[in-house]
C-alpha cells in the first residue's frame, strides 16, 4: 500500500514492530517518546526507547485500595493498567520554577525561567487519561484565561492513544462515558490486537507520523476482532454510578446530609486520590530562598484539597475537619466541577479507588447518598 | 449569574502572568496599631500608565522569601498610578511587609476579581457596612462616590471595630461627612474616651431608615457580621439582588484555577470577592464549605 497522508478517520493495520520504526522516527523529529514501563511493579510513565520497554505479557489487577502487576501468558502491551501514575505530570509538571527574584540595594528584579518545554510523544493513552487530558485543558486553557506553563507543555504533545480492551475492577469509564473506546482527542488511536495493531488517524499531525511506517489494509475482520474485544471490554466493567447526570444536583442538594459524617469518617485526609487523580489540578507556590535573602526561586508545586494549609487563611482554616475536606473533594469532583468547566471532574479511570488506604469508593459513596436520599 | 460589572482584567502579559511586577513603596501611612496603608507605584512607566483598577478588586503583592498574600485595593480607582494597600498585620507575608520601607520594592500581580457595581446604581442611595479591615475594600466605593457626589442619593456607612483605636480612616470622616455622607460607628468594646455606640455593625441599621427601592447595600467584614447585616437588610425588605458582599479565602493564583479559594461553584479571586447576595444564598450558611 503506498503511504499518501491518510485522511482523519481513516483505518489502518501495522505489525508490532513498525511501532518501533514509529518510536525512532518520533524521536528523530525530536519527540521525547513516553509510555507504559515496568518500574516497582507497576505500570509508570517514562521515558521508552524502543518496544521492549513496554509492559509486554502483563496484567493488572485492582480492587480498593491493591494493585497488583501480574505476569500473563499473553504477549500484548497495552494489557496492564497504570498504577498510581498518570499522564498529568508530563502537561502539569509536580513542580515548575515560576520565576527567580534577586534584590540588589533593597530592589527586587525578576528572571523569568528560559527552559522551553519539551516535545512529548505519549504513547498509549487510555480512553480515560485521554478524557483527563480534555479535562485539564479545559482548566488550564479557558476563554479567559490561558496558563502559560501548561500550553507551553500541551500544544507540543502528539498523543498515541490506544483502546483500552482490559479494564480493571476499579474502572468506572462507561458511567463517566470516557471509555472504554476512545473516540476523539488523539492524534492516532491504537487497538492491541494479538498479532497487529489497528490504527486509526484521529489528526492531521497523526497522519503524518505513520508515513514511515508500513501499513496494511484494516481488512473487516480485523475491526471485526477489535469491535468485539471492546465490547467485551465494555461489559467487563463492574464498577458503576447510577444516574450521573443527577449526580451534580444530588451533591449540591445534600451538602448538609448526615450521611458526610459517615463517609467521611473514613477519610485519612493524606491527599493519595489526589495526587493520583488525571483531572486534580491544584497546585500551591513556594519559595526557595538562599541564605542571603537575597535570591529566591518561586516554584509551583501540586497541592491537594486535604492538605490543612489549602484552605489557611489568617484567622483559620476555613476547612478544618476532614469531613468537610472530604465533602470539597467530592463535591467538587463530581458537581461544582460542572458549574465551572461544563463537565466532570471525574474520567472513571478508579486511581482515586486503588490507591485509597482507607479503601473508600466514590463510586460506593455516591450509591450511598442516592439510597438515602431516594 | 456573575452580575456583569466591567472590571479592568490583570494587565499582565499572559507569558507573565505568575510573576509579578515591581513597585516602589512611596509612602508609608499608620492607621492603626496593626493596620498601615502603602501607597505604591509600579516601577515601571509604561505600566504605571496602563495600570487600571475597580473599586472592590484586590492586587496579589509579594515579597521573595515570604510569599503572597491577596490585598484589597483601598485607594481611588480614578487614581490608579497611585495604588493604595491598607494592610492588617496578620499573616507571615504581611508581616514581613511591615518591616518595608520607603523607597523599597515588593511584588504586585492584578487587578483581580469582580467589583462593587457602584457605577450600576447611580442614583440609589448607598449603604455601605463594614467591619474593621473590612472598610478598606470599600474605601474605593467612598472615594467613588465624592469623585460622583450628585449620581447618589442618601449615602450611609455604618462601621465598627473591636475599639475605638482599631477604626480606620478617622482623620477621614469629616471629609466623608463634609461630602453628605453619613458616618456610623460602633465598637465593640469602648474605651473610656469612647462616647459613641457600643455593640456590632448589624445593630447600626436600627439607627437608620432605608428606603428599600433605592438602597443597595455593600458589606465586607467578618462573615458572622455579613450574616447578620444581611438579615438586617433582608427584614428591611432589601431584595437579595441589592446586596452584595466581599468574601475572602485562601487565594493563591488569582486566576480560578490553583483551587484554593473555592466556594461552592465559585473561585472567589476570579467569580468574586465580590457577590451578589442571591448568588451566595445556596452557600452562605454552610458550615466548613
Amino acid at each position: 500500500m503506498p503511504n499518501q497522508i491518510l485522511d482523519v478517520g481513516a483505518k489502518v493495520v501495522i505489525k508490532k514492530p513498525q511501532l518501533n520504526v514509529l518510536i525512532d522516527s518520533l524521536q528523530a523529529s525530536g519527540y521525547q517518546t513516553i509510555g507504559p514501563r515496568v518500574r516497582d511493579n507497576a505500570v509508570t510513565y517514562a521515558p521508552i526507547e524502543t518496544l521492549e520497554d513496554l509492559p509486554r505479557g502483563y496484567d493488572s489487577e485492582q480492587a480498593r485500595g491493591e494493585y497488583r502487576l501480574i505476569r500473563a501468558d499473553h504477549q500484548r502491551y497495552f494489557d496492564a493498567a497504570p498504577g498510581s501514575d498518570s499522564w498529568k505530570k508530563f502537561r502539569f509538571p509536580p513542580s515548575s520554577l515560576l520565576f527567580e527574584a534577586f534584590r540588589e540595594n533593597g530592589r527586587w528584579r525578576t528572571n523569568l525561567p528560559a527552559e522551553k518545554a519539551p516535545q512529548y510523544a505519549f504513547i498509549g493513552v487510555r480512553p480515560c487519561d485521554l478524557a483527563a487530558i480534555r479535562v485539564q485543558d479545559r482548566v488550564f486553557m479557558r476563554q479567559d484565561f490561558v496558563d502559560p506553563i501548561y500550553k507551553a507543555h500541551r500544544e507540543k504533545i502528539l498523543i498515541l492513544a490506544v483502546s483500552c480492551t482490559h479494564p480493571n475492577s476499579t474502572c468506572f469509564c462507561t458511567s463517566m462515558g470516557t471509555g472504554p473506546k476512545a473516540s476523539s482527542g488523539f492524534d492516532l488511536n491504537f487497538t492491541e490486537l494479538e498479532d497487529v495493531f489497528l490504527v486509526e488517524v484521529g489528526s492531521e499531525k497523526g497522519a503524518n507520523v505513520l508515513q514511515p511506517l508500513e501499513l496494511d489494509h484494516a481488512i473487516a475482520y480485523r475491526l471485526q476482532l477489535a469491535e468485539t474485544a471492546l465490547q467485551k471490554a465494555e461489559r467487563s466493567i463492574q464498577r458503576h454510578i447510577e444516574n450521573i447526570e443527577q449526580v451534580p444536583e444530588l451533591l449540591h442538594n445534600n451538602l448538609e446530609h448526615p450521611l458526610w459524617d459517615e463517609v467521611g469518617s473514613h477519610c485519612l485526609s493524606c491527599t493519595n486520590c489526589t495526587q493520583v487523580c488525571p483531572t486534580c489540578f491544584c497546585w500551591d507556590v513556594e519559595d526557595l530562598n538562599d541564605l542571603s535573602g537575597d535570591k529566591t526561586r518561586r516554584e509551583r508545586i501540586w497541592d491537594s484539597c486535604f492538605n490543612p494549609s489549602y484552605s489557611y487563611i489568617a484567622g483559620g482554616n476555613t476547612r478544618p475537619t476532614t469531613k468537610s475536606r472530604y465533602r470539597q473533594w467530592l463535591t467538587h469532583k463530581l458537581s461544582t466541577w460542572v458549574n465551572q468547566f461544563g463537565e466532570s471532574g471525574c474520567v472513571g479511570c478508579g486511581r482515586c479507588i486503588t490507591w485509597c488506604p482507607a479503601k473508600i469508593d466514590i463510586t460506593a459513596d455516591i450509591k450511598k447518598f442516592q439510597e438515602a436520599t431516594a | 449569574m456573575k452580575p456583569s460589572i466591567p472590571v479592568p482584567a490583570a494587565a499582565h502579559q499572559e507569558d507573565y502572568l505568575l510573576s509579578p511586577y515591581w513597585a516602589e513603596i512611596k509612602e508609608i501611612v499608620p492607621e492603626t496599631v496593626d493596620t498601615t496603608t502603602f501607597w505604591l507605584e509600579l516601577t515601571d512607566r509604561e505600566l504605571q500608565d496602563s495600570y487600571k483598577f475597580a473599586a472592590g478588586q484586590f492586587n496579589m503583592l509579594y515579597l521573595p522569601g515570604y510569599g503572597e498574600a491577596a490585598l484589597s485595593l483601598s485607594s481611588d480607582p480614578e487614581k490608579p498610578k497611585r495604588i493604595g494597600h491598607t494592610i492588617r498585620f496578620v499573616g507571615n507575608v504581611t508581616h514581613a511587609i511591615r518591616r518595608l520601607r520607603v523607597g523599597q520594592t515588593l511584588g504586585l500581580r492584578g487587578p483581580f476579581g469582580t467589583a462593587w457595581p457602584i457605577e450600576a446604581y447611580e442614583g440609589n442611595d448607598v449603604a455601605i457596612a463594614a467591619g474593621g479591615i473590612g472598610l478598606a475594600p470599600l474605601r474605593p466605593v467612598i472615594y467613588h462616590i465624592i469623585n460622583h457626589r450628585q449620581d447618589y442619593g442618601n449615602v450611609t456607612i455604618l462601621y465598627g471595630a473591636r475599639t475605638p483605636s482599631d477604626l480606620l480612616y478617622t482623620s477621614e470622616y469629616a471629609v466623608w461627612e463634609a461630602n453628605g455622607i453619613q458616618v456610623m460607628t460602633t465598637v465593640d468594646r469602648a474605651d473610656e474616651s469612647w462616647q459613641g455606640q457600643v455593640g456590632v455593625v448589624p445593630m447600626l441599621f436600627y439607627r437608620c431608615r432605608f428606603d428599600n427601592q433605592k438602597t443597595i447595600v455593600f458589606s465586607c467584614g467578618p462573615e458572622i457580621m455579613m450574616r447578620f447585616v444581611v438579615f438586617e437588610g433582608l427584614a428591611r425588605r432589601i431584595s437579595t439582588d441589592r446586596i452584595y458582599l466581599s468574601l475572602e479565602r485562601n487565594m493563591k493564583c488569582g486566576q480560578g484555577f490553583c483551587g484554593h479559594c473555592q466556594y461552592g461553584p465559585y473561585f472567589i479571586c476570579k467569580d468574586g470577592p465580590v457577590y451578589r447576595f442571591d448568588q451566595l444564598e445556596p452557600y452562605f450558611n454552610l458550615e466548613d464549605l
